[in-house]
């Protein structure tokens, strides 16, 4: 693993001037992603996970967007590249996968044809050359009996082996970093298992870096080296997988762990949601963005914007909110213990929410 | 006391047709192929399997959506396999559905308070407008929406009080089998837990016998009571929920569990032995027990002898000629609480 970030997002801003308003999709994130290490980025509807990847391929410029903040990889500034020098990177250095293979691959071409137009794409390759190289991509994701295969179109492949596909045309070029935006969201959980460990065996084999996004946190549990929690255009806590899930910082993070059942806590135990709905994008809530939302927010948290900071004594993990870092572990061991919040906020001694 | 539902032997398959002035019949898919289960008054009954394991297509025929190609049903002691005309309606009233998505199963054009009193318009009842309105209103309380909101139309409103919407239609004529289709696969993780938090309060405050259908086995053990498992059109395994999750015997339940990604990432690393290949095509399901083609414990007999639906004296019933030992469930990376 080398020291210097492949990719370093940094400060990013994407905004879409619509008829309602300004959408503030981006607002301000920074984060950075290891050659051979899997970042995971997690939230929901509207957090602008999949915003901020497109971006960086700079798949939002046709939509009007406006860009702010650097993406450097490999030192060079994706933002202000030209579209021809994205064209260069996108399907060689960096490559991106989707949710849903069957909107994403060609239906009218065979496979074979879509897999031989990525490779020459970005290689003087002749077309025997390039069909062999197809030939291989198939074999090394897994699809039985590729050289009949390979002529067949996508209709005709199952979910999982749709996905295979994709991830084959991803890994054409041998790229540098995959972004995989919800790759198994959409399949069974057995071939999702098959997929998530595809993945990880290329990472091991190709040393690629992944960005994975998900709101599935067993998803990011399984695959993820660090974690970034997404919510309304910002990263509201960044830390190593493990220390997310052992101490998790932000009430949002909390949220989304007590909220979906898992096999491993009790069967009925109750299920603690987060109240109402993720906000406008165009009319942000005032100060913190998530107070609406949250059990345990005090009056100032409707006026005070928090930013990002370390976390006291875990150097790696960052968190963006007002409480006291002593009251947020101690209302996570009550939450942890399967405590409501309003238990736990009386246990805590914290006044109730205001809001 | 009899079961709230029977269900015996159910079989549907779709016919694949080749022509096209005369069509003939050249395959067929076994959507359900031979599938038993009983639903007791006031319990919770899963259905969970993956793509192409019928659980969508038994749903529909339990309420008549569509029409057995055999076995039959027995709804609160009558055979209602075969109802017709005004008998079919008034079984109707009392077995509704919640559907996956809630942007296609609402009219954009109706207000939510026509959408909601339109089982009464078809089962004219509530004829009174006032009266309507008000009964509306009540459900749209009960499941948490502003009554005031009658007049609103579906896009108006977040996907979670969509689902909500449904789940208030379904309830209209007080049925007496509420089933519940993917309710939440399609929501947001954080309103996941409102909805079904929502299904269970109503399920005990109004005494409702419910069939939730999910692939989501962790929110399948939480919210049912019993569980079955279905693979390519039959049941292979069925019991208490702790029973089955606790120790499933049928390799294929086994595999499902192993597969299920662990939101525990200090035992990420373990051992897990995961299920290949992909499930075989309904048209041309493989012999005797399905499942053998892709069972890491499938032997000669499993191809040529289908194994029945049977107690193994260990809380559920398993389909399998070669049920899972304890060590093996160990070994497949099953992490479940006994």
């Amino acid at each position: 693993m080398s020291d210097e970030p492949l990719l370093r997002v940094e400060d990013l801003r994407v905004e879409f001037p619509t008829e309602d308003g300004v959408v503030h999709a981006v607002d301000g994130i920074t984060y950075q992603v290891f050659k051979g290490r899997t970042l995971g980025i997690v939230g929901e509807s509207g957090s602008g996970k999949t915003v901020s990847s497109l971006t960086t391929l700079g798949l939002t410029r046709r939509q009007g967007a406006r860009i702010s903040g650097r993406i450097l990889f490999e030192g060079r500034d994706l933002v202000t590249c030209s579209e021809e020098q994205l064209r260069a990177i996108r399907g060689n250095e960096i490559a991106m996968i989707f949710q849903d293979p069957l909107s994403s691959l060609h239906p009218l071409y065979r496979v074979g044809r879509q897999l031989i137009e990525a490779v020459r794409a970005h290689r003087d390759a002749s077309r025997q050359q390039a069909r062999a190289r197809a030939l291989e991509l198939l074999g090394l994701v897994g699809i039985p009996d590729p050289a009949r295969r390979v002529d067949m179109y996508p209709h005709e492949f199952s979910g999982g082996m749709r996905q295979r596909v994709m991830i084959a045309m991803a890994l054409a070029n041998e790229p540098k970093l995959l972004i995989a935006d919800e790759p198994t969201t959409a399949l069974d959980v057995t071939v999702q298992a098959q997929i998530l460990e595809l993945m990880e065996r290329l990472q091991r084999e190709l040393g690629m870096a992944i960005v994975i996004i998900t709101h599935d946190m067993g998803v990011v549990a399984e695959t993820a080296d660090d974690v970034a929690v997404m919510y309304a255009g910002r990263i509201v806590e960044t830390a190593p997988t493990g220390q997310v899930f052992a101490a998790p910082q932000h009430p949002y993070t909390w949220g989304l762990l007590r909220s979906i059942p898992t096999l491993e806590r009790p069967r009925d135990e109750p299920l603690v949601p987060i109240p109402g709905t993720p906000p406008s994008l165009i009319n942000r809530p005032s100060g913190c963005h998530f107070h609406p939302r949250c059990a345990y927010a005090q009056p100032d948290h409707a006026r005070i914007d928090p930013a990002l900071e370390q976390v006291p004594g875990a150097p790696e993990h960052f968190v963006a909110c007002l409480l006291e870092a002593e009251t947020r572990l101690r209302l996570w061991q009550e939450l942890r213990a399967g405590r409501k919040p309003e238990q736990a906020i009386a246990d805590v001694g914290l006044p109730e929410a205001q809001v | 006391m009899t079961a709230l539902v029977e269900a015996r032997d159910l079989v549907k398959h779709f016919p694949i047709t080749r022509g096209i002035v005369f069509q003939r019949k050249v395959g067929a898919v076994r959507a359900v192929d031979g599938v038993s289960f009983a639903i007791e008054h006031g319990e919770t009954l899963g259905l969970v399997g993956e793509t192409g394991c019928g659980k969508s297509t038994t749903a529909r025929l339990l309420m008549r959506l569509l029409q057995v190609t055999d076995g039959s049903i027995r709804f609160d002691g009558e055979d209602v396999t075969h109802l017709k005309g005004a008998r079919l309606k008034a079984f109707r009233r009392d077995v509704q559905m919640i559907f996956q998505d809630p942007y296609s199963s609402l009219n954009p054009r109706k207000t939510v308070g026509s959408i909601i009193g339109e089982p009464f318009t078809i089962h004219r009842l509530e004829r009174d407008r006032a009266a309507r309105k008000r009964s509306v209103q009540e459900l749209m309380e009960m499941v948490g929406l502003n009554p005031e909101h009658y007049n609103r139309y579906p896009h108006e409103f977040s996907g979670g009080q969509r689902q909500r919407i449904g789940v208030a239609r379904a309830l209209a004529l007080r049925p007496k089998l509420l089933i519940a289709d993917e309710p939440v696969s399609a929501l947001d993780v954080s309103i996941q837990a409102q909805v079904l938090n929502l299904l269970r309060e109503l399920q005990s405050s109004l005494g409702l016998t419910l069939l939730f259908i999910a692939h989501d086995l962790s929110v399948v053990r939480h919210m049912c009571d019993r569980v079955a498992v279905m693979y390519l059109g039959k049941i292979v395994e069925i019991g208490p929920g702790d029973a089955l999750y606790g120790m499933p015997r049928h390799p294929y339940t086994g595999a499902l569990l192993a597969a299920v990604p662990l939101a525990d990432p200090s035992r990420h690393g373990e051992q897990r032995r995961l299920l290949g290949g992909d499930v075989p095509s309904p048209a041309n399901p493989p012999s005797a027990c399905h499942f053998h083609t892709r069972c890491p414990k499938a032997q000669e007999l499993c191809s040529l002898e289908e194994p029945p639906l049977e107690d193994k004296r260990t809380g559920t019933l398993t389909a399998c000629h070669y049920p899972l030992e304890q060590q093996e469930m160990a070994q497949l990376g099953l992490r479940v609480p006994g």
